[in-house]
């Protein structure tokens, strides 16, 4: 009963957050976001205290539920064991000691390698980001492959419940490091069971610190137990000791599986009394400062230089600008604040309606690689669209109202005269104006009644709507990215006047 | 005649019979409709009503709408839904407006009516705040997409001077007629965008009309054989700056203008000319009113014109 539980639970939460990762038709309600939310990295990022609490409370109480039913990437594990089992009905696991100073070492070194400020170890381990990347990345494609096959096959232009989309892959960087997870993690879940869980994952490991004291376990009977061995075959974690009697529940992930395996009734899941009530509160980083501080001192390098970025006129000769900083997404307000609290799940990447986050390589730095950054080569930022900042489970990149959205500058524009067509080739474009929501970019008159653009950068929010649209190659306008994001001004509105027209006018 | 003129001969015959009617013929074939029905006027312009009220005054006066679509015709009804914005900004075609013209084309007897624009911003977006995809639907009209390059044919346009070629939403070429229904507006890159710039909706690659002199190529692709049969020039409310895409309502002004003719430069004259009122726009300035002209797609001459002004 509590192994069928178990498992259709796990099947939902499977089946609603890989939905929610490829779904770019948006049919599944915005609050399925809420399947990320409760993930333990993005909660502790977030310091989303009340999340935090209720899953170590979640583990303190019934062990490593979390592992079974909660973490997309163990129930992706149980799958491929399942596929194993396929193959193999008589697949047996034996028990195998714990590899405590494996486990709890890289535990501590994506500890202190995230504390010193390099978030990219936790970003490669961590198994919700992994999964992440895994539905962004490979399944996703293949989703809209399928859409895309589908139309084809129903021949229909006219309708527009199904609709050909572009697939194209954002970072192949990001597919070979999703790869390369989904090879290695199905690899040892098809072979190990949870071997994955319970050596490398730093989520697995601090869990398992405190199952090891919860109040309900798995437990043997050892009178009923005539030593069969049973429950260890079935035992994915492979930590039932049979000789001895023992369970490491530290490492147990509570599927299950080993209940109606025992016909004695031997193994049961029961309150034992805990002893020592240790939660892992300290191992909550308390950000803000750290934050602060690096916020105020990114600031006083930076905006001098987004300053001095605007205030390049043209450049000589015809040459592609080079972006010195990228640009971080709307809300993650600057891109060290983004650094700090992203581990690359992609779900931005994924939900963004206007193709313009994609993963970086390292245009942040090392650290930051395959976090999310604008590129406009597909898309711009849509000026009214806020998706991506209601969508980030890790506070990386906050909620903004549209209005505060209005506000926060991104980037600045950047206009190089020589490389503009109407400057060249003596014609009008205008495209670049023509896209801009806030008019940083207009026509002013130049010769011959041609209008050329000019640019005020202070009303700029840095959407890329300008270098998206630019037909120039290379660019005649860019965007530069703001280190930490300003407040655009706002722009100056004209009057409304009441305009009578009374004649036709021709 | 010797051996291989002969087979020359056979060839170019057989040639001959696989030739289908293409889009040269549908103009060919569409000019004599046009010829044959009597249209009572060149232009009707209306002034002072809502928008799908003025339509109803104009279409009766150019004689219904059955001068333009036949019974059991495929016919596309194109508007302006380039932008995310709603109606009140006037950055896209006045829904009332596009519903209006749907309705009428089934009452013409229309087999399907299909809506589309090739827009800027993310179309899901432009479709649905724009309030076209839900007016449309409720008319009748089938709203598709247009964001992939595979909707797209590429056609000649033999008498283009810049845009030899050009890809072009499959469901205008595969139409039995198509309607226009431009927003009149500011531009701020060709100066003012109405029925002919409303063309580059229709289009894939409009980056190549920026390259290549926009002035020249917005007149070039307005030479494509199969053009509008009915250009509906939205002027209810008019976006006066900041155009095309608009910042505010600051940018709008209540007009309640609407023109409506078979002559894409005519009707585009007109309207600059109406435009002119509200913010200074010299008709030289919009070039490509000029260089259509000159290809002979329209005539720019109104005083030449049997215009039809009503002010409700």
């Amino acid at each position: 009963m509590l192994q069928k539980t178990r498992i259709s639970a796990a099947f939902i939460m499977l089946f609603l957050i890989t939905f929610f990762f490829v779904d770019f038709a948006g049919l599944l309600p915005r609050k399925i976001q809420l399947l990320t939310t409760i993930q333990f990295v993005p909660a502790l990022l977030a310091v989303n205290i009340v999340v935090i609490i209720a899953l170590l409370i979640l583990t303190f109480l019934f062990g490593r539920v979390y592992c079974s039913v909660i973490c997309p990437l163990g129930i992706w594990q149980d799958v491929t064991e399942r596929i194993a089992k396929l193959f193999n009905k008589r697949k047996k696991y034996k028990f195998l000691p714990a590899r405590n100073i494996l486990r709890y070492g890289i535990l501590a070194v994506v500890t202190i390698a995230f504390l010193g400020g390099f978030t990219l170890l936790l970003s490669l381990l961590e198994p919700y980001s992994i999964f992440g990347r895994i539905a962004s990345n490979i399944l996703r494609p293949i989703y809209m492959y399928g859409n895309n096959l589908l139309f084809n096959v129903q021949g229909k232009l006219n309708s527009s419940s199904l609709y050909i989309v572009e697939i194209a892959v954002r970072s192949i960087f990001s597919l070979v490091v999703a790869s390369i997870s989904l090879l290695i993690v199905s690899f040892l879940g098809y072979r190990y069971g949870r071997l994955y869980c319970n050596t490398i994952c730093p989520v697995g490991s601090l869990l398992g610190f405190i199952s090891k004291f919860s109040l309900f376990k798995i437990q043997f009977d050892k009178n009923a137990c005539n030593s069969c061995g049973a429950c260890a075959t079935k035992c994915k974690s492979s930590c039932i000791n049979v000789k001895e009697h023992k369970i490491d529940n530290s490492r147990c992930v509570a599927c299950f599986n080993c209940l109606p395996a025992c016909k004695k009734n031997a193994i049961n899941f029961k309150y034992s009394l805990g002893k020592n009530n240790k939660t892992a509160e300290e191992d909550i980083p308390n950000s803000s400062r750290r934050t602060f501080l690096t916020l105020t001192g990114a600031g006083l390098i930076t905006i001098p230089i987004a300053k001095a970025q605007s205030s390049i006129g043209a450049l000589n000769s015809k040459k592609p600008y080079k972006k010195l900083n990228p640009l971080s997404p709307p809300g993650s307000i600057s891109a060290k604040n983004l650094q700090d609290h992203c581990t690359a799940c992609h779900l931005c990447v994924s939900r963004c309606p206007s193709h313009v986050l994609k993963p970086s390589f390292t245009e942040y730095g090392l650290s930051g690689i395959m976090q999310p950054m604008m590129s406009f080569d597909k898309g711009f930022c849509n000026y009214d669209c806020t998706v991506c900042s209601h969508t980030c489970p890790n506070g990386a990149i906050i909620p903004l109202t549209k209005e505060e959205k209005h506000k926060t500058q991104m980037g600045r524009v950047v206009y190089t005269m020589s490389n503009c067509l109407v400057y060249t080739d003596n014609t009008d474009c205008g495209a670049c104006s023509e896209y801009c929501p806030t008019q940083a970019v207009t026509m002013k008159p130049y010769k011959n009644g041609l209008t050329i653009p000019t640019v005020n950068p202070e009303i700029c929010v840095g959407c890329g709507a300008c270098e998206y649209a630019c037909p120039a190659q290379p660019k005649a306008i860019n965007v530069e990215g703001n280190v930490i994001h300003l407040k655009a001004k706002p722009f100056e509105e004209e009057q409304k006047k009441d305009v009578k027209i009374d004649s036709f006018g021709f | 005649m010797d051996r291989r003129d002969f087979l020359r001969a056979l060839a170019l015959t057989g040639l001959a019979t696989t030739v289908r009617p293409n889009e040269t013929f549908d103009l060919l074939m569409q000019r004599n409709e046009e010829t044959a029905a009597s249209k009572a006027y060149d232009m009707v312009a209306v002034m002072g009503g809502e928008p799908d009220v003025m339509f109803r005054h104009a279409i009766k006066e150019m004689g219904g709408m059955g001068q333009f679509v036949k019974r059991g015709q495929k016919v596309v009804v194109k508007p302006n839904i380039g932008w995310d914005k709603v109606p009140e900004l006037a950055s896209n075609t006045n829904p009332k407006l596009v519903a209006e013209v749907v309705r009428q084309c089934f009452s013409a007897g229309a087999k399907e009516v299909v809506v589309f624009d090739h827009s800027c911003d993310d179309w899901r977006k432009c479709y649905k705040n724009s309030g076209i995809e839900e007016a449309a639907k409720e008319a009748g009209a089938k709203v598709i997409p247009a964001h992939e390059e595979s909707y797209y044919r590429q056609i000649s346009l033999p008498h283009a001077k810049n845009l030899k070629t050009a890809k072009v939403h499959k469901a205008i070429l595969d139409s039995d007629v198509w309607i226009n229904i431009p927003v009149l507006k500011n531009h701020g890159g060709a100066k003012m965008t109405i029925s002919m710039k409303n063309m580059m909706g229709i289009v894939w690659d409009r980056g190549y009309f920026h390259e290549n002199d926009l002035q020249q190529c917005i007149a070039d692709i307005c030479t494509l054989p199969k053009r509008p049969v009915l250009n509906v020039v939205d002027a209810y409310r008019v976006m006066k700056s900041n155009g095309p895409r608009g910042r505010s309502t600051s940018d709008v002004v209540l007009a309640k203008g609407l023109f409506l003719s078979q002559d894409m430069v005519a009707v585009d004259t007109a309207a600059v000319k109406f435009f002119n009122q509200i913010t200074n726009m010299p008709l030289e300035q919009v070039e490509y009113i000029v260089n259509a002209s000159n290809l002979k797609v329209g005539s720019m001459n109104l005083n030449k014109m049997n215009i039809k002004r009503i002010k409700l």
